[in-house]
């Protein structure tokens, strides 16, 4: 069975951790260097991004998880968690991965009264195109990516889901909804042979 | 009665108001009354901060009505700090909340620490865009204030003592409370939620899920990082920090101790570092030493 991480200092890491045994993977929560050595894949879940940075820098999970990312660990972010995985934080000088070749900007659709609920069209994820239910909840926007980013959705012209390599990126919560297609397709990506 | 439970029922913006009560879960909401406490916490790894004109020890010593704070305030707060600002009303002090909402605030606490606007109804909170957080001493009242429309609940606990044994005994009053449910066959349930004083509805959601349909954080009485992980190893997905911090010697060390004790709040060796040479906390009450009249948890209906 497929063993799947989930960074557990902070945020919606319990939404993730139920997603992820929902769709047949063995979920443990990350909060030591050494947990991650046992993982095929890491989730990053939604929460604040700074506070989840300050205590990954603090408690050596950075380098940690830098390391196990040059091994082929696949990596999975929403929301805060897309944001550390971003090269470039727009107005920011914040801790990071910073392994994602894209830009974000933070809390770009507004305050929490601007947070919302939308249908998007995944493509790229599974055989065939679906739609989800996304939950925007102070949200970032991914204002640019590299040409080698392969965007996987998109709402109001803007990336909402992306992949390079082992890595995927949500700017939405998948693990707030019932739909679950998104973490099938990140366990397939973790246990894939690289 | 449908079948569908309660909170499934609910129109969107539920999932956007408790989703961002579950983007707090883990993490610590720190009370601070201006822009350089803001960044204080902040910078030591806050969640959240609550921005209020005093912190509840300065509004015991200061006696007199509690209100809300100035826009100017809270504004301030806002444009200091990424992190999401939360700020009070009064009990009952719809306008009060309308205002906090046209400013923008991430969250609302409807809160006992002020002085209640109303001594029998709460905010129709279904009625706001923006997500409340309400106090609870037990089950009833938790279940009242969610039925209300709170998407989060706090246990109340004592605010402004530094004393912990309140936070304790209202977070063990709403689980024990939890556990009976479940317990129960269905034909109880209806009775169970007249003696609770808790709508049906969601009296049989908690009997079958065995968890309340939002986040459970914790309030009123944290002075230590090892209170904080007491919260959290009891239960509690997330801890209000008050008086604690910034009554303290040393804020900005303590602010990160207890940022750091609610993430390995079941780590004993790390608590121990953390807790490590930290300066005197707040001084504090004892809840047991109290008159009855000076308490605060005993607001709300």
């Amino acid at each position: 069975m497929a063993v799947i991480g989930v960074l557990a200092f902070q945020g919606d890491f319990a939404r993730h951790a139920e997603a992820v045994s929902r769709v047949g993977a063995e979920a443990v929560l990350v909060r030591r260097p050494e947990e991650l050595g046992a993982i095929d894949g890491l989730i990053i879940p939604g929460g604040e991004s700074t506070t989840i940075g300050m205590l990954m820098d603090r408690f050596g999970l950075m380098e940690a998880v830098h390391a196990r990312l040059s091994e082929g660990m696949a990596l999975f972010g929403t929301c805060a968690g897309a944001i550390l995985m971003a090269r470039d934080i727009e107005n920011s000088t914040q801790p990071r991965l910073g392994v994602l070749p894209m830009t974000v900007r933070r809390n770009a659709y507004g305050r929490q009264i601007e947070s919302f609920e939308a249908n998007i069209r995944v493509d790229g994820v599974g055989p065939e195109p679906f739609d989800v239910t996304a939950v925007f909840i102070r949200a970032p926007l991914i204002t640019a990516v590299e040409p080698d980013v392969a965007v996987l959705a998109a709402f109001e012209s803007s990336p909402v889901v992306v992949q390079h390599g082992r890595l995927l990126a949500a700017t939405f919560h998948p693990e707030l909804t019932e739909n679950f297609a998104i973490h099938r397709y990140f366990v397939a990506m973790a246990t894939a042979v690289a | 009665m449908s079948e569908l439970l309660w909170s499934q029922r609910q129109k969107s913006t539920w999932r956007t108001k408790v989703g961002l009560a579950e983007m707090l879960k883990g993490g610590v909401i720190m009370d601070v009354v201006d822009e350089e406490q803001a960044r204080i916490a902040a910078d030591a790894g806050a969640q959240a901060v609550m921005a209020l004109e005093r912190v509840p020890a300065d509004i015991r010593a200061a006696g007199g009505v509690a209100r809300m704070s100035d826009p100017k305030m809270i504004e301030g707060i806002q444009k200091a700090v990424t992190i999401p600002v939360m700020a009070k009303c009064r009990i009952g002090h719809l306008v009060e909340a309308q205002i906090l909402q046209a400013l923008g605030v991430d969250f609302i606490d409807e809160s006992e620490v002020l002085t209640p606007a109303d001594d029998r109804f709460h905010v129709d909170k279904h009625d706001f865009r923006v997500p409340f957080v309400c106090g609870c001493r037990d089950l009833g009242e938790a279940l009242r204030r969610i039925g209300e429309g709170a998407a989060m609940i706090r246990t109340k606990g004592e605010a402004g003592t530094g004393d912990i044994v309140e936070a304790v005994r209202h977070l063990r009053t709403v689980h024990d409370a939890i556990r009976r449910l479940q317990s129960l066959p269905k034909e109880e349930l209806m009775t169970e939620a007249k003696e609770l004083g808790a709508p049906y509805d969601l009296v049989v959601e908690v009997a079958q899920t065995g968890k309340l349909p939002v986040p459970n954080f914790s309030a009123g009485g944290v002075a230590t990082p090892a209170d904080a992980a007491l919260m959290v190893q009891l239960g509690a997905e997330a801890v209000f920090v008050g008086s604690g911090i910034f009554k303290s010697d040393d804020p900005a060390k303590r602010a990160r101790a207890v940022v750091d004790a609610v993430a390995y709040y079941n780590d004993p060796d790390k608590l121990a570092k953390i807790s490590y040479d930290l300066g005197a906390p707040m001084s504090g009450i004892s809840v047991a030493a109290m008159h009855e009249q000076d308490r605060i948890a005993v607001r709300g209906w």
